[in-house]
């Protein structure tokens, strides 16, 4: 059967969920095949195998960590030699469809972002894209070399498939490129506790109406009763309310989640586009007219200071 | 010496227009106002700060479009570049990814650089990867998705804000930068500025100026396929009800009825 190669996401060791998404997507198309880089490779190849890696190639060396972006497409590049798949998936991560894109041009092949569905087709996979701003749904292929193709998180529920991978070293040797832009400092994000915004199957979100820094202890206390992200639109981030790494939408994240609840959110095309492919729209907003309610399965016209804290209580009340 | 810098611009379907596609599987760019793609317009702003700390400085802009992309040119001649490039062809019709950043590295190497600057994705394609092709490409650093940058002595530091991390980035010129909207405001076109863009020179470029023929871009020369493109269906209604101090409790019924709770 033919090998897909899978790149891993991981932060030392520990492999982040849409890496195991896209293998058990790789599944439909062949055989697994996990390429882990960096500090903690090795540690990944037990949940790797445990979701249907028959291989794992590892390697670590600094510069992974020390320079940016090409280092890793050295090693893709050498996994693709040694390999010869019929495909090679990456997570849809800014740095991931950097990766991807150079890994592509090098080998000769298209590149397609952000799928938010992989099949097998007569001649190479097929993807699904989510594209304007979600409004129309596109399948494309890779039609010359080895597809490379760029996945969303959240496009595939995780199978475990257990498999016993054989695990070996990747032999990397790196480009001139490689140690072209230095990375001098790393600030690793504080954990907040909540789930990974991209990954959440539910995720809370506060916009203009939420008024104030303060007042997003509201949005954060009905996340932390459903076990949710918190996301913010472009205007409470701007305002400074809250992290722009938090935001949801077009230059924000792009979130894909089972239940999406925006607060005080207007429903503006560029925020659409970062959450129209969530399963189920909730909104809560005190203007009929807002163009949000043209999305939602339930929405509630009301001031979100009386809604939410009540929706909070009695969430907590009903899991006792 | 001067410090010559090319921004790279793209003219895109008006996002808050009804975008659509045309039977080619192409974006249907006649039925849609285009213009400069508002995330790079942040590009421009930075290039033109960077041109402005610098003692000596120039600020090309270049576009790979139809006839129209001239309105993304001067758009960014208005806010202060100070000449253009547009490269059109209709053999260009239909060019993917690699297609774009081959024409565009080539532009770039034809008008020479410095540095280049791009935005962080099209608002149309939004595939984000139009700069790190441009590097590998041309062959020198990438440093992308900055929400800071400053170049000094022939070294272009940044802030790139990532999933995990906050990292601080450093290269040497040349080398291509792309900044995000979280770079700073970009600045409105004035009065003065549109004036002074009429008569600013925009040199057009074709295929052959760039060295490149018909098969190597295009639909023909396009590395992918679209096989199919379908509207997403509307979402059918779904219930709104409005807060007369029961709809927390109500929403909180309907996702318990979710199984959300
Ligand atoms: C290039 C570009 C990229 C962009 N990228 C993004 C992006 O990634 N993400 C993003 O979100 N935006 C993005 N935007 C901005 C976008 O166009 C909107 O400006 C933004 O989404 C508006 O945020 P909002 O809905 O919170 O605010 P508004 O549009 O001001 O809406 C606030 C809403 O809150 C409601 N409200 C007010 N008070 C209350 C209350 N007490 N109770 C209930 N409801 C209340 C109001 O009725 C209103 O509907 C981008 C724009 C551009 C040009
Ligand atoms: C909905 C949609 C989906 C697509 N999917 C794919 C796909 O999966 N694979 C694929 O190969 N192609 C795809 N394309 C085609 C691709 O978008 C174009 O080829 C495009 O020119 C390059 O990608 P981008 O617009 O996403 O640019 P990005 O990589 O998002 O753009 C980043 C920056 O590059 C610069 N830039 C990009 N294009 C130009 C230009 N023409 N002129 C000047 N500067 C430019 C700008 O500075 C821009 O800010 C898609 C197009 C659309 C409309």
């Amino acid at each position: 059967m033919a090998e897909v190669l899978v790149y891993v996401d991981h932060v030392d060791g520990a492999v982040r969920k849409p890496t195991l998404e896209l293998l058990t997507l790789a599944r439909r198309i062949g055989e697994p095949v996990a390429v882990a880089l960096g500090a903690g490779a090795a540690d990944t190849a037990a949940v790797l195998g445990a979701h249907g890696a028959v291989k794992v190639l590892t390697h670590d060396a600094s510069e992974y960590a020390d320079y940016l972006v090409v280092p890793k497409v050295d090693a893709l590049q050498a996994a693709v030699e040694a390999v010869s798949p019929a495909a090679v998936l990456v997570p849809s991560s800014a740095e991931g469809k950097e990766i991807a894109a150079r890994l592509a041009l090098r080998i000769g092949s298209g590149i397609i972002t952000d799928a938010v569905d992989l099949e097998a087709g007569d001649t190479g996979p097929v993807a699904t894209q989510s594209v304007f701003a979600a409004s129309f749904t596109t399948k494309s292929r890779v039609s010359q070399g080895t597809p490379v193709i760029t996945v969303k998180p959240n496009s595939a529920a995780v199978e475990a498939a257990p498999a016993t991978p054989a695990v070996s070293e990747l032999s990397v040797a790196f480009s001139a490129q490689a140690t072209g832009t230095k990375v001098t400092g790393r600030t690793p994000r504080e954990s907040t506790g909540r789930p990974e915004l991209t990954e959440a199957a539910i995720v809370v979100s506060g916009g203009r109406g939420v008024n104030g820094s303060e007042n997003f202890a509201i949005i954060e206390a009905l996340a932390d009763s459903l076990g949710a992200a918190v996301g913010a639109s472009r205007a409470a981030v701007d305002a400074g309310w809250y992290p722009h790494t938090n935001q949801v939408g077009q230059t924000g994240k792009s979130v894909s989640p089972q239940l999406y609840i925006a607060n005080g959110i207007s429903g503006a095309i560029q925020h659409r586009a970062g959450m129209q492919t969530s399963k189920t729209i909730v909104a809560v907003n005190k203007d009929a007219e807002a163009p949000i309610f043209d999305l939602v399965d339930y929405g509630v016209v009301g001031d979100l200071f009386d809604v939410v804290p009540a929706l909070t209580q009695e969430i907590n009340t009903r899991k006792g | 010496m001067s410090l010559r810098i090319v921004v790279t611009v793209k003219y895109v379907p008006d996002a808050t227009g009804d975008r659509h596609f045309a039977d080619d599987l192409t974006v249907d760019r006649d039925d849609v106002d285009g213009l400069l793609s508002e995330l790079d317009e942040y590009a421009v702003e930075q290039a033109l700060q960077i041109a402005e700390a610098a003692d000596d400085a120039d600020v090309t802009v270049v576009t790979v479009g139809p006839e129209d992309a001239k309105d993304a040119l001067r758009k960014a001649l208005s806010m202060g570049a100070d000449k253009a490039v547009h490269v059109e062809d209709d053999d260009l019709h239909g060019t993917d990814a690699l297609g774009t950043s081959l024409v565009l590295a080539k532009a770039v190497e034809k008008a020479g650089y410095d540095l280049v600057i791009s935005g962080m994705a099209s608002t149309d394609g939004t595939m984000g990867v139009v700069p790190a092709l441009l590097a590998e490409r041309l062959g020198v650093p990438q440093v992308t998705l900055l929400s800071e940058v400053t170049v000094e002595g022939g070294i272009v530091k940044g802030r790139r804000d990532g999933d995990s991390a906050t990292e601080q980035l450093e290269a040497s010129l040349p080398a291509v930068v792309s900044v995000t909207d979280q770079s700073g405001e970009a600045r409105y076109p004035s009065f003065k500025g549109i004036m002074a863009a009429k008569k600013k020179p925009v040199e057009a470029w074709d295929l052959s100026d760039l060295d490149l023929e018909a098969g190597q871009v295009g639909l023909e020369g396009s590395y992918t396929t679209v096989d199919s493109a379908a509207e997403r269906p509307a979402r059918t209604a779904g219930t709104i009800v409005k807060d007369e101090g029961e709809g927390g409790k109500q929403l909180a019924e309907f996702l318990a009825s979710q199984k959300f709770i």
